[in-house]
């Protein structure tokens, strides 16, 4: 019993940091209809940000972890939310009208270049960083069951950036109309809403939520590395898909879907966890035979 | 200005030229020879270390002034990935001017990159692998290799920790040819022992996450948990143990032998676990003191790590057959092939038929205080500290 806790917990671990990425995913095709395909790169580009900044506090003395967090934090948000809304910008507008495939092509070669240029400009970008662990270590242990203060704080801001993304996209002004440009962009433009700026906006949203997945990472694994996103992007891409793209909460479910998977794939198996990422893509695959528009569809009413 | 100082340059050029001949020193034919191993990702500290020491014997040989030729080393990056691998492997094989190589810390590597070297015919010495089947599992002339395999390792190992009073094991291994070999000899010996794995687990060479596994791993409380796979993973398993409030006893095996691998970690963690290696460490080898001092007269910025002696030695013997049959492959191969027992800084070395050094001595480590010690050295041994569940 106290086992299944744990593996609850490892999985609830694993499903938020997939919900964040899975987000982005849906967010940018809610908005635009598009693909982003270097979105895991993007929280690469994060993460390192959120290494960096944390580095640069502790070398000008400052080793209050909760300060070196928030700047590691902040920084990591507003460098990816900037890259994030560049991307829209100069590459994504312009290609608005474009074959599909131009898109997804183009932000697929905007990951590998994101991602060779952190391996070969970052100072010796190639190798793992280790993150600082800057969360508390304190554990919690009943009998089998072990609860890290680090993991339950990371679950916790994990799911309150979810709720708060849920609270701003249905209480404000600004997610009005990120919904109205989701639902009709004509209209929505006539109604006087600033078509470039909601999707710009939209995009930094997106990206920054995908910074802090990246540092929810490298504090989690207390590694970061220039090809996390890679696998990180396409797991979010695959939740978002099987949750229903362009659905905020099909995303959420999509993610913590696929991190039970793989648990699944690693425990309850006859075979060798090593093949857990094929058992999960390979339901992936089912699911997306049997439900192929997603669990919740995208309905043209609530398109986020 | 100018005109003068060109004419200063001028003058000093055309005095060396013509004392060339003379001195014979610029005359020297230039050789190459190539090193490979993983300069970057995290096994880089293991192949710089590794790098470093065959520069260091390349060096020392060029300032000989007995010494035929003039040598340059050309140091190539596998980044522990076979595709790289067989991408170097056949830049440097391709250039006739390379004469032989020392290559490979990552057995993985070593195994795809043997068919390489032998349509090229170029000799190479393994510096680092321990994959049995990288010198036997092929009837290669060209592939040789200074260190030993894993089979005498795991062999110490499953004698070793089945004496401490360990009973049970969970094996973790990565599921490249270099963690199932470690698991498959590993196991062997164990059950020979007397040892119980109670589970066994697969894992991929980049995974991350590792949680699933330890989790199950916790479930049937081991006494041991054994990892056989590389510094990066390692660090990864031994972090998450923590994370999941793991107690058991953690052991490696020589893939976590590196410097690398104790700053991964925080101290704390590292603390107490196990690893073997073949070889004995540099400071006890027959020339470990003289390879430090030269080692550390060069000053380079990172030291030779857990395999920097072999690649040394490794290289000494290449630039040795180069001088006495000259910069031709097959004439290299044919003498290396007839090794035996010659002296270098790892002790004497034998080829036998598959171009292995027959060395059997098996170093037992155990991280004390943020370093790798030996484990007759240690307080472990002597009593004064305890392994986990001890």
């Amino acid at each position: 019993m106290a086992l299944l806790g744990q593996y609850l917990v490892n999985g609830i671990m694993l499903g938020t940091i997939y919900a964040l990425v899975a987000v982005g995913f849906t967010l940018f095709f809610g908005v635009l209809d598009v693909i982003k395909f270097s979105h895991g790169d993007v929280l690469m580009v994060g993460a390192f940000a959120g290494f960096t900044a944390a580095m640069a506090v502790a070398a000008v003395g400052i080793s209050n972890p909760v300060l070196q967090l928030a700047a590691s934090v902040v920084f990591a948000l507003s460098v990816t939310a900037a890259l994030g809304a560049a991307i829209a910008k100069w590459l994504i507008l312009p290609l608005k009208h474009a074959p599909r495939m131009n898109i997804l092509l183009v932000t697929l070669m905007l990951g590998t270049a994101l991602r060779e240029a952190v391996r070969l400009f970052y100072p010796d970008g190639s190798n793992p960083k280790a993150f600082p662990a800057l969360l508390p270590t304190s554990a919690l242990t009943l009998g089998d069951f072990t609860l890290r203060a680090d993991s339950a704080i990371l679950v916790a801001a994990g799911i309150s950036v979810i709720v708060g993304l849920h609270l701003l996209i249905n209480r404000t002004r600004l997610g009005l109309a990120i919904r109205a440009v989701a639902q009709d962009e004509e209209t929505a433009r006539t109604m006087g809403i600033n078509y470039a700026l909601v999707v710009l906006v939209t995009f930094a949203l997106g990206s920054g939520i995908a910074a802090v997945a990246g540092v929810m990472n490298g504090l989690y694994y207390n590694e970061v590395n220039f090809g996390m996103g890679l696998l990180l992007g396409l797991i979010g891409f695959s939740a978002a898909i099987i949750g229903g793209l362009g659905n905020l909460y099909g995303a959420i479910l999509g993610g913590f879907l696929f991190a039970m998977l793989q648990m699944l794939g690693a425990v309850a198996m006859p075979f060798a966890s090593a093949y857990k990422d094929v058992f999960a893509f390979a339901v992936v695959i089912a699911l997306m035979a049997w439900k192929p528009t997603g669990l919740i569809p995208e309905r043209a009413s609530e398109r986020v | 200005m100018h005109t003068i100082l060109r004419f200063g340059v001028g003058a000093m050029l055309s005095a060396a030229l013509a004392a060339a001949p003379m001195a014979g020193a610029s005359a020297k034919d230039k050789v190459k020879v190539a090193f490979i191993g993983p300069l970057s990702g995290g096994n880089a500290s293991i192949g710089v270390g590794g790098r470093n020491s065959a520069d260091l014997a390349v060096k020392i040989r060029n300032a000989d002034p007995k010494a035929k030729y003039t040598y340059e080393l050309f140091s190539q990056d596998d980044e522990c990935k076979p595709n790289v691998g067989v991408q170097v492997a056949t830049k440097a094989a391709s250039d006739p001017k390379t004469v032989a190589a020392i290559a490979h810390y990552c057995s993985a590597v070593a195994m795809s990159t043997v068919d390489v070297y032998h349509k090229f015919g170029m000799p190479m010495i393994v510096w680092g692998a321990v994959l049995p089947d990288i010198t036997y599992g092929n009837d290669y002339k060209e592939i040789h290799r200074v260190n030993g395999t894993m089979v005498n390792q795991n062999e110490v190992a499953a004698d070793f920790m089945t004496k401490q009073g360990f009973k049970t094991w969970v094996i973790l291994h990565d599921t490249t040819d270099y963690g199932k070999g470690h698991n498959a000899y590993f196991s062997k010996f164990l059950k020979e022992k007397g040892g119980n794995v109670l589970a066994t687990f697969g894992v991929t060479a980049d995974q991350q996450d590792f949680t699933a596994e330890l989790t199950k791993a916790k479930e049937l409380k081991p006494d041991v948990i054994y990892f056989g796979g590389l510094t990066p993973l390692g660090v990864r398993i031994r972090q998450q143990m923590d994370k999941l409030g793991i107690k058991a006893q953690f052991e490696g095996v020589s893939g976590i032998v590196s410097a690398a691998f104790i700053e991964g970690l925080d101290p704390k963690l590292a603390e107490g676990i196990l690893a073997f290696r073949e070889g004995a460490p540099v400071e006890k080898l027959p020339g470990g003191k003289y390879f430090m001092e030269q080692y550390d007269k060069a000053k380079y910025d990172q030291g030779p790590d857990a395999y920097g002696a072999f690649s040394f030695a490794a290289t000494t013997l290449v630039l040795d057959a180069i001088e006495a049959v000259g910069p031709n492959r097959k004439k290299v191969t044919e003498y290396l092939s007839k090794v035996q027992n010659k002296d270098s800084i790892t002790g004497p070395i034998s080829f036998d038929d598959h171009g292995q050094n027959t060395v059997a001595a098996i170093t037992k480590y155990v991280i004390q205080d943020g370093k790798w010690v030996l484990w007759e050295d240690s307080e472990y041994a002597a009593g004064k500290r305890k392994l986990a569940g001890k």
